[in-house]
């Protein structure tokens, strides 16, 4: 992986990229934002970022090619790091816009289904995150620190053990989640105060290894 | 559970931070990007910064306010005042804002809304609301009267109605503030606050009137909001970020307490 990128801030018209490269700064890292799918698949790891619209953000991954190039770079071990609409567009399907997505692990997206008329969706504000499979980026999380959420849909992966961390909201629901070279969190680290700069300091440090 | 937040409104005019009282005679007191910088430290949830800047020339610095303020501080940054295009949204968003607040353009032109939560989604799209309270009608059934331009200006439009359309046209949250409790640090609006909280399935911020820690406790139960805005309380050092939500804490809110 030499001559290629440090880490590459996947870049698919999906939101606020500079305040994940801000947060990657603080930690020490610089990152470079691209939508080529050549630098994608020369980084040395990947954060795949996002807010916004499963529908639209599906699109542009197709069209630009930086979908496949993920895909690839996955299949050959670089350490990816997935957040918020990035992990969800890494399972297979989306109930957001009834999208089929690109498939980095079994599992489908849905949106919160509510009984209680008092909880709001999106499910917006701080969060705590309980690890419920021993993860090297997800280490040193406490009971007491909380992480910022803001989605309106959740992660279901078709397999237990992909689930890395679960929150409550009404009932528990998928927070982290990955497999081999990847782990993607639902909640921003980038907007999480000290806990979440600790967690992106820990994905650069991370040699892809569960 | 998600906890309550503790947000922190941070009134820019020409760069600096001022603070009015039911929106009229500001006062500048101080920096805002050290503050910023301080409240991040103390444990705040989440950030507002309202510009009041009144010279269209001087406009471009809240760009570089929140550009500086993003650099340091890692919680969500809300930015709002005079945002009138999905332009306008854009930029503040390429500085280092998540949410974009939008007030009295989206009361004169409503598609507004819809067209922030298409270029930046929903979620990131904050309707704020200046209400006032007066006799109902016919015309504001609720008894509350949405305001514009500062507070200068109603609109007939009824706030209940309002919110609800908000929400209908893709807002993703929505600040409540009651003009009559502006700055008078005598507690929220509580009734107005539940009313709207209780009428949509977006979470609402109660603003205006905050001046002791029970009145944040109050609006977090009885009122139902999700989230409280303070400003003169802890910009003029009275109270302490960590301070209120310790008091919360203790009084059974859930709020977060270790950052």
């Amino acid at each position: 992986m030499s001559g290629g990128p440090q880490l590459v801030v996947v870049d698919y018209d999906a939101g606020n990229l500079m305040s994940v490269r801000r947060a990657c700064r603080e930690v020490g890292v610089e990152a470079e934002i691209s939508a080529d799918p050549a630098r994608i698949r020369a980084a040395a790891r990947i954060i795949f970022p996002g807010v916004g619209a499963a529908g639209s953000a599906m699109h542009s991954l197709t069209a630009s090619g930086v979908g496949p190039a993920l895909v690839e770079a996955f299949h050959a071990g670089t350490p990816i790091l997935g957040i918020c609409l990035g992990l969800q567009i890494s399972l297979e399907h989306s109930e957001e816009n009834d999208t089929r997505t690109i498939g980095l692990l079994p599992g489908e997206v849905r949106r919160f289904q509510l009984d209680d008329p008092a909880l709001k969706v999106p499910h917006m504000g701080w969060n705590a995150v309980r690890v419920v499979r021993p993860h090297p980026v997800l280490a040193g999380i406490a009971e007491t620190d909380e992480f910022y959420f803001v989605h309106a849909y959740r992660p279901v992966p078709k397999q237990r053990r992909h689930v890395l961390a679960e929150s409550v909201y009404e009932g528990a629901f998928c927070s982290a989640l990955g497999s081999a070279n990847y782990v993607a969190t639902q909640f921003h680290p980038e907007k999480s105060g000290r806990v979440g700069l600790r967690l992106l300091a820990r994905f650069a440090e991370w040699d892809g290894r569960a | 559970m998600l906890s309550k937040r503790v947000i922190a409104c941070l009134d820019v005019r020409d760069g600096h931070l001022a603070k009015s009282v039911k929106f009229v005679d500001t006062r500048n007191i101080g920096d805002p990007v050290a503050k910023a910088r301080e409240y991040y430290d103390d444990g705040l949830d989440e950030l507002v910064f309202y510009d009041i800047t009144a010279s269209s020339e001087a406009r471009k610095i809240i760009l570089d306010v929140v550009e500086a303020v993003a650099e340091q501080v890692f919680i969500p940054l809300s930015v709002g005042g005079g945002v009138r295009s999905v332009a306008d949204a854009t930029d503040l968003r390429l500085a280092g804002a998540e949410k974009i607040n939008v007030n009295s353009a989206a009361v004169r032109r409503p598609a507004l809304i819809a067209e922030c939560a298409e270029a930046i989604g929903g979620q990131n799209v904050v309707l704020s609301m200046d209400i006032r309270r007066v006799p109902p009608t016919e015309v504001l059934p609720s008894g509350y009267e949405i305001v514009i331009d500062g507070g200068r200006k109603p609109m007939r439009i009824d706030a209940l109605a309002w919110a609800r359309e908000g929400e209908r046209l893709g807002a993703g949250e929505l600040v409540v503030n009651a003009i009559d409790a502006d700055g008078t640090r005598q507690g929220y609006e509580l009734p107005l606050t539940r009313l709207l909280s209780e009428a949509v399935r977006i979470p609402v911020i109660a603003s205006g009137g905050a001046g002791a820690p029970e009145h944040l406790y109050d609006v977090l139960t009885e009122g139902k909001a999700d989230a409280a805005l303070v400003a003169s309380m802890v910009h003029y050092g009275d109270y302490t970020v960590s301070g209120l939500k310790r008091y919360l804490h203790e009084r059974g809110v859930k709020v977060r307490m270790s950052w």
